[in-house]
């Protein structure tokens, strides 16, 4: 293989690495805003998965019970969003302000021990034959389980969202929790569900940071990519496929920034980092433009609190 | 389920309600109801607004729990849980407010409103098939939200009908329909009734239910006043139970002599913007002061594209729309308030009143421009408060208080307080769409003879309005849009009902071969 083609096999597994992570927050995210509830606690909830997962393997050794200890941890975390927003009926916005700041404070204060220590990273699991191939082989078939399931779920959370009833109760909630009460359907449990969904999601994407990104834990180690993930969500227009889009090109972008860096490239490493944000700007400009495209495919209910009465 | 009844099974209704009770926090909703269906029968729940008609249709549909009182359902008696249950046993309901998913399709929309829905291009056959059977056109992927009221309405008949349902219950389902659709929904409810479905049918509507219905329960103020057989009471009969007093019903008099052009639209046309649209073609209208113009037609015919323009949400060239000789077609709302301008919308919740915010502050947003609301910019609250209070006075609406949240208010209360609102600004001219959509029999008419009171005064009356009887009975002249074109005006005394329904669906009156008689043969 040519150094060229060392170099660019390194950086497109780099961008994986960078993706992944936002890729499973924000697909979580989109479950629960499809729902209507807008979780903006997904920050909170990546530092509280990345610290509870590297403390679970730390302690038990086995990098696997740790991944599953962060994705508990996101989803207990959205269990109190939820108490809070669903039973409580507080208002969104401030409760997911909240659960980030709440979020950030609680994961540096139970890392505080683990600073400066690191766990075995999740083994890669390569497909058998496929990984051989050259190039794409590496490129595709030899990553770890997180890699391969992110993937999956995007194939997943589309057929579910699209092709099947419960995919079309999770919209219909979203779309309009009155109709949905008045038909029958409980938009509470649904909600709940949704948002835990998405918390066990934040929960793995954090896991994923603290195991497999960097393989230790540091203070504030998400570094904003909740907020990307956010961003991500709206950027999609709801739609997992280009939640994948825009998470490998979110992760290229920060990629690109730190090679440019390297390179001696003259472009400010913070133009490079706003990037995703003005993309976000400017495909938010573009939906809006549309007032029926933007109503087809956006929860109408969104971070609108829904009391069920008669 | 449905076979049963060649079994003679006599003296077994298919529901029987006893002494169903509810209550809500400061009012008693249904104090010990009894209501009784026989098998294919078609039953008329009567009462005004807030008699507990709907209170008591949501408990048969299990979306409320009843305190106390009993139900039976085909000689078992039961609790329904929820309206999935509801629908097990073969209830269905058609809302008045709908409860439709506007980002979804008619058939997601469809799908989502049944137990176990078939595939989904099972369940497209289907409802092709329902929508061919019963004459109820509709594409099954079109998104809910490009569709007109009249067609949302179907969607909820489609629902219901696909579930096969021993019991359906109606909530005011012809408020939104022409003669022509109403006619044809009776024939599908007939037809219903005739394979032993039983129809529980709430309407305000009373000439209509005495052409339809076979018995009636009567509520008033949450108790059963009364069940009586429709074909033999009259609609004033009828209307003095449920309201426990005569009414006065509206009279247009004379047509007033033609006071001065005061709203004018000139060859107005527009395409729409929206994918599913009406556009508008070369529209002239004239409504002088002192006269009420109706204008009939069908739902989604160019009336919302029109209404847009008017009250100046929409803008469009100078000189398409004037008042008083002035063009304001490129003025926004405020400026046509200025100029004396009044608009009540079609939409009571969400375009003619902000739901979460009291009576005051509605009375503030639309009357700040006309009324001394406003002093150097701060609001003049007690005025606001006087203003809020006369209209609750005058117009009769009935509700906690003037700080109460328009939302709360039952649909018909909250159109008396939005026609009362803009009526009491003194307008010039005054733009009303669906004056009386879902509003009971007493309180239309307070609403019909407040209209044709400001057109007395002196102001030009514009109506839309897809309800025939209403405005033939408060118009003196009308008009009807079709398909975005406007057809001629008529004097009311010139026209029948079957030549305004003509209109409605775009043929022009041959009106030089006068009588109606020999004339409407020949056009049909």
């Amino acid at each position: 293989m040519s150094d060229s083609m060392t170099i660019l096999l390194a950086a497109s597994l780099t961008i994986i690495g960078a993706a992944t992570p936002l890729l499973f927050a924000a697909l979580g995210e989109l479950i629960t805003e499809r729902s209507g509830v807008l979780n903006l606690g997904v920050e909170g909830m990546m530092l509280i998965g990345a610290v509870s997962a590297f403390a679970g393997a730390l302690i038990t050794g086995n990098t696997y019970i740790g991944v599953l200890c962060g994705a508990f941890a996101g989803m207990l975390m959205a269990l109190l969003h939820g108490y809070l927003t669903l039973t409580l009926m507080t208002n969104q916005v401030a409760t997911g302000l909240s659960i980030t700041i709440f979020g950030v404070g609680l994961s540096a204060l139970i890392g505080l021990e683990f600073v400066g220590v690191t766990v075995e990273p999740l083994s890669n699991l390569p497909v058998p034959l496929l990984s051989e191939i050259p190039f794409f082989g590496t490129l595709l078939f030899d990553h770890n389980l997180l890699v391969y399931l992110s993937v999956a779920l995007v194939f997943g959370l589309s057929f579910f969202i699209f092709k099947t009833r419960g995919g079309l109760i999770l919209r219909a909630v979203g779309d309009s929790p009155e109709s949905s009460h008045a038909l029958g359907y409980p938009v509470i449990k649904i909600r709940y569900m949704a948002l835990m969904f998405g918390g066990l999601m934040a929960g793995l994407g954090g896991a994923y940071l603290s195991l497999i990104y960097t393989p230790m834990w540091s203070e504030n180690m998400t570094a904003g990519r909740g907020w990307v993930a956010l961003a991500l969500v709206v950027f999609a227009t709801w739609k997992p496929w280009r939640v994948l889009l825009g998470a490998y090109m979110f992760g290229g972008v920060t990629i690109l920034q730190l090679h440019g860096q390297g390179f001696g490239l003259d472009i400010p490493s913070q133009f490079l980092s706003m990037l995703p944000y003005l993309a976000t700007i400017l495909v938010l400009v573009l939906i809006s433009r549309d007032r029926l495209k933007l109503r087809e495919n956006s929860p109408a209910s969104l971070g609108r609190t829904f009391r069920p009465t008669a | 389920m449905k076979n049963n009844f060649d079994d003679q099974e006599i003296g077994q209704p298919r529901l029987l309600l006893q002494s169903v009770t509810k209550e809500f926090p400061g009012c008693l909703a249904n104090d010990s109801v009894d209501l009784r269906i026989e098998p294919g029968e078609i039953h008329a729940l009567l009462g005004e607004n807030g008699a507990g008609k709907s209170t008591l249709v949501k408990m048969i549909y299990g979306i409320l729990k009843p305190d106390s009182g009993t139900m039976i359902w085909e000689g078992n008696k039961v609790q329904v849980a929820n309206p999935a249950h509801a629908r097990d046993l073969g209830i269905g309901m058609v809302f008045q407010h709908f409860s439709l998913f506007e980002a979804l399709t008619v058939k997601e929309n469809i799908a989502l409103g049944m137990t176990n829905p078939p595939a989904m291009d099972q369940l497209e056959q289907q409802i092709l098939e329902v929508e061919t059977r019963y004459g109820l056109p509709l594409d099954p992927n079109r998104a809910v939200h490009s569709l007109s009221v009249g067609e949302k309405q179907r969607i909820e008949i489609v629902r219901c009908l696909l579930q096969d349902p021993s019991l359906l219950i109606m909530d005011e389902p012809t408020s939104v329909l022409t003669p022509q659709e109403a006619e044809t929904l009776f024939v599908t409810l007939r037809q219903l009734s005739e394979e032993g479905c039983s129809i529980l049918y709430i309407s305000h509507k009373l000439d209509e239910v005495r052409q339809l219905c076979q018995s009636a329960t009567i509520l008033r103020h949450g108790c059963n006043v009364g069940n009586c057989i429709p074909a033999n009471e009259t609609p004033a009969s009828m209307a003095a139970l449920m309201i426990g007093e005569e009414f006065e019903v509206a009279q247009r008099g004379e047509h007033p002599e033609a006071g001065p052009v005061t709203l004018e639209i000139r060859s107005l046309s527009r395409k729409s913007e929206q994918s599913f649209g009406i556009d508008l073609h070369d529209i002239n209208l004239e409504v002088h002061s002192g006269e009420l113009m109706g204008i009939a037609g069908v739902a989604g015919n160019g009336q919302a594209e029109l209404l847009e323009l008017l009250s100046g949400e929409v803008l469009s060239a100078a000189d398409e729309i004037l008042i008083g000789g002035e063009s304001i077609g490129h003025r926004g709302s405020t400026k046509r308030r200025q100029q004396g301008l009044c608009f009540v919308p079609e939409e009571r919740l969400g375009h003619g009143s902000v739901p979460d915010m009291s009576l005051n502050d509605n009375s503030l947003l639309s009357g700040f421009v006309s009324q001394p609301f406003l002093n150097k910019g701060f609001i003049a609250t007690e005025t606001v408060r006087k203003f809020t209070r006369q209209v609750i006075d005058l117009f009769d609406v009935r509700c906690p208080g003037q700080d109460a949240l328009a939302g709360s208010l039952s649909g018909g209360n909250l159109q008396k307080f939005i026609v009362g609102r803009e009526i009491l600004q003194q307008p010039k001219v005054l733009v009303v769409a669906q004056p009386t959509w879902g509003v009971d029999a007493g309180a239309a008419a307070l609403i019909h003879r407040a209209l044709l009171q400001l057109a007395a005064e002196g102001a030009a009356v514009l109506v839309v309005s897809q309800d025939l009887d209403e405005l033939l009975t408060i118009s003196h002249r009308i008009a009807a849009i079709c398909g975005g074109s406007m057809s001629e005006s008529y004097d009311i005394n010139e026209v029948s009902a079957e030549d305004v329904g003509l209109l409605m669906t775009g043929v022009s009156l041959d009106k030089s071969s006068t009588k109606p008689g020999p004339a409407q043969g020949a056009l049909q």
